[in-house]
């Protein structure tokens, strides 16, 4: 199982902050998974953004990185504070 | 020091409390941010901020090593709220001594301009019309860009 958490917007593009789940057996690295979550969930390619990046157990990757089961995977939009 | 926090905080007195700790220092600087009460979309009902720990404080850990590198800093404090303000509430103090003005000036601009569009937050704005999550703005990045190394 892999741990999923979207921040900021994405949490209202996908109706929660987190969710736990099997990754299909194609899903090895983080492009195949932008895309096969954004077509199961149908959002038209907006987890295929540039400006969406991902962590992937709290280290920000360059796409394609690998992912597997027991990953916390993070989808995040542009951050800023202040 | 760095504190991520869902707690109100007092900028006087966290000022206060800095001074003490940088006894000797030749100038201090502080900034505050507030939570502004109008935004394009209207007027501010509530401003609401994410974090993802410990991403978040580990960069800003990192930004404010960088500033102690870059500049003879004495002391160094940076405050950041996270979950629901309302206007005027303080969101973000910086806090930079050093011997000479310049340094802690300096410091403390660059450690906003860090924040603003580098840390690790997702902010979002609730106003009569609705909640919009706001990203940094171009002049943000341009801002952030100054301290660019060449």
């Amino acid at each position: 199982m892999a741990q999923l958490l979207y921040f900021g917007r994405l949490m209202d593009t996908l109706g929660r902050p987190e969710e736990t789940l099997t990754l299909p057996t194609s899903v090895r690295d983080t492009s195949a998974l932008r895309e096969w979550l954004d077509r199961d969930r149908g959002l038209d390619g907006a987890l295929l953004e540039k400006t969406i990046r991902l962590a992937v157990n709290s280290e920000i990757v360059a796409d394609p990185h690998p992912v597997s089961d027991g990953d916390e995977i993070a989808f995040m939009p542009p951050v800023g504070g202040g | 020091m760095l504190r991520i926090s869902d707690e109100p905080f007092d900028a006087g007195r966290e000022l206060s409390a800095f001074e003490t700790e940088a006894k000797g220092a030749g100038g201090i600087v502080s900034f505050t941010g507030l939570v502004r009460d109008h935004a394009s979309s209207g007027e501010v009902r509530a401003l609401t901020l994410q974090a993802y720990s410990p991403m978040t404080e580990r960069g800003i850990e990192t930004a404010m090593a960088e500033a102690r590198e870059r500049w003879p800093l004495m002391a160094l404090k940076v405050i950041h709220r996270t979950g629901e303000m309302a206007p005027g509430d303080a969101i973000v103090f910086v806090a930079t001594a050093s011997i000479h003005r310049r340094a802690a000036f300096e410091a403390a601009d660059f450690l906003m301009d860090y924040l603003k569009t580098e840390a690790v937050f997702w902010k979002k704005e609730a106003t009569a019309t609705g909640e919009h999550w706001i990203e940094p703005r171009s002049q943000d990045y341009q801002d952030r860009a100054r301290w660019a190394k060449v």
